[in-house]
């Protein structure tokens, strides 16, 4: 590389960084309200191992290798464990990393919020979530509207909730029923279902197929659909929670059901996380979510892609 | 073999056995769900745009594409000749195949021809050509209506608007990107 390409690679570097300056004070400051609104109602903050040797087997995410270990996906099994004996309320920032997630809304490596509750169930969760929300719009000094991808949305009002099953009715070219037989679930959602959610206020979609939550509790009086959510705002995926799954037997089976799929699809098998099943057995019934911090990002800072809510993208290291 | 992770802009596939490049790309990944490449493809036979969506485990062949630098010999009816200059082997494009570049073409000037396997399928020009002007109307001081160009015509036919300067028979360097005048050939 010449002089004066290095200088002009220096320029653009500089010139990149200014250009998201606006957008990494934004997002320090969203941090710290994040941490305030769990300080204030008395949630533990935690930091668990990132390399790990053993995982959630859950059939659609890749872990990325280190060594004989593995970079955590999420902190999902330890925070558990960690209510298992006796931490009711904790919640963690961390670095999470998944193998080949990569595009305008991914990075493999990225921030994400998650917090866990005992003597709740997910539609307790979603209240939480919308405190949350709020709390962080007014820290920011943002008010009650996010506006993104040319809406508005209104935090203030109650947020909508609608099942899976609904909204598939209500967007979809094809029902839920038809969408699972013929295994077209996920691009049905993504192409026509995921851009009407949350244009006017957030929106819970929530009750999913059984099939599509691993760790999750199934509905009682109605075991095809597992009590999980997920949080669109402006079409953008946030967060995704539940009630806790905490019958290990049933755990255990779910883990076997996800690896048998992965080795059909030819993909790593991953050892069964035992330790983790065996705490599961003290873990109360709880609730617990995971929130994108990058995509929480884009929305109060109106950027369409990831790229500009960090300082360096993996290409740009 | 491309795996759907190896999708990009620009990527050159075979689909069906025809060659596409993928015009736009975007990965997504809706919670706990699978992996979506949703990407435009351009047919680059045909032109013809498709919007398919690949998942995870899907594969892709490469397209088969090769470049080979080629004169121009001669154009018969529809017919555009060329002669590959390492094995003097001849290949022909459709009008429709070369499309503008006939305003660029005279004989034996060298190009490169992009070929899918064995066939050959469209035309890359060098970015400048030299062209003699066969037929040029003397400026007409005074007549700003088009501004200070006038048209002229060149050996293969193409008409353009140059500076008012430039003579019958005189030679003059056209940008084959844009199709405009950038100088005069002196000599």
């Amino acid at each position: 590389m010449s002089l004066g390409s290095k200088a002009n690679s220096c320029r653009y570097e500089q010139m990149r960084l200014a250009g998201r300056k606006q957008n990494l004070w934004l997002r320090a400051r969203m941090i710290q309200s994040i941490r305030a609104f769990f300080m204030e109602r008395e949630y533990l903050e935690v930091e668990t191992p990132q390399l790990i040797s053993v995982l959630a087997p859950e059939v659609h995410i890749e872990a990325i290798h280190a060594g004989s270990s593995y970079l955590h996906t999420s902190p999902e099994l330890c925070m558990k464990r960690l209510l298992a004996s006796g931490f009711p309320k904790i919640f963690q920032i961390s670095r999470c990393f998944r193998e080949g997630e990569r595009g305008d809304l991914h990075l493999p490596e990225f921030s994400l919020l998650e917090w866990y509750r005992t003597g709740i169930d997910y539609k307790a969760l979603m209240n939480e979530c919308e405190a949350l929300i709020r709390f962080v719009s007014q820290s920011l000094d943002m008010g009650w509207k996010i506006h993104y991808r040319s809406n508005e949305i209104d935090l203030k009002k109650p947020w909508e909730r609608i099942s899976v099953k609904e909204a598939f009715g209500k967007y979809a070219s094809i029902s839920l029923d038809r969408a699972l037989e013929e295994g077209c679930f996920d691009r049905v959602m993504v192409g026509e279902i995921e851009p009407n959610l949350g244009t006017m206020r957030p929106t819970f979609l929530y009750d999913y197929p059984a099939g599509m939550a691993a760790l999750a509790r199934l509905k009682p009086g109605n075991r095809a659909l597992a009590e999980r959510f997920e949080i669109y705002i402006a079409g953008l995926e946030l967060a995704n929670g539940f009630s806790e799954l905490n019958d290990p037997v049933e755990q255990r089976a779910r883990f076997e059901r996800e690896l048998q799929i992965r080795g059909a699809e030819g993909k790593e098998i991953y050892p069964m996380p035992e330790r983790f099943l065996r705490s599961l057995e003290h873990m109360p019934d709880a609730a617990g979510i995971a929130l994108g911090v990058d995509r929480l990002a884009m929305l109060f800072s109106g950027v369409q892609k990831i790229d500009e809510v960090v300082s360096f993208t993996p290409e740009e290291v | 073999m491309y795996s759907a992770s190896d999708l990009k802009k620009g990527l050159k596939i075979q689909i069906d056995n025809e060659p596409y490049v993928v015009t736009e790309f975007q990965f997504s990944k809706p919670g706990k769900g699978q992996s979506l490449y949703r990407c435009k493809l351009k047919n680059m036979i045909t032109g013809v745009i498709i919007d398919p969506t690949y998942r995870s485990g899907d594969t892709f062949q490469p397209a088969d594409l090769v470049e080979r630098r080629m004169q121009y010999l001669y154009n018969q009816e529809d017919e555009y000749w060329f002669m590959d200059v390492e094995n003097y082997e001849q290949s022909v494009l459709s009008a429709e195949q070369v499309a503008d570049a006939k305003n660029y073409l005279t004989d034996n000037l060298e190009v490169d021809i992009l070929f899918f396997g064995e066939r050959p399928i469209g035309i890359t020009l060098p970015n400048f050509v030299d062209l003699t002007v066969t037929k040029a109307d003397p400026w007409v001081k005074g007549d700003s209506v088009a501004g200070d160009t006038k048209p002229v015509t060149l050996e293969t036919g193409y008409v353009l608007r140059v500076p008012p300067f430039v003579e019958e028979n005189g030679k003059i360097t056209i940008d084959t990107r844009t199709g405009e005048y950038v100088t005069r050939v002196k000599g």
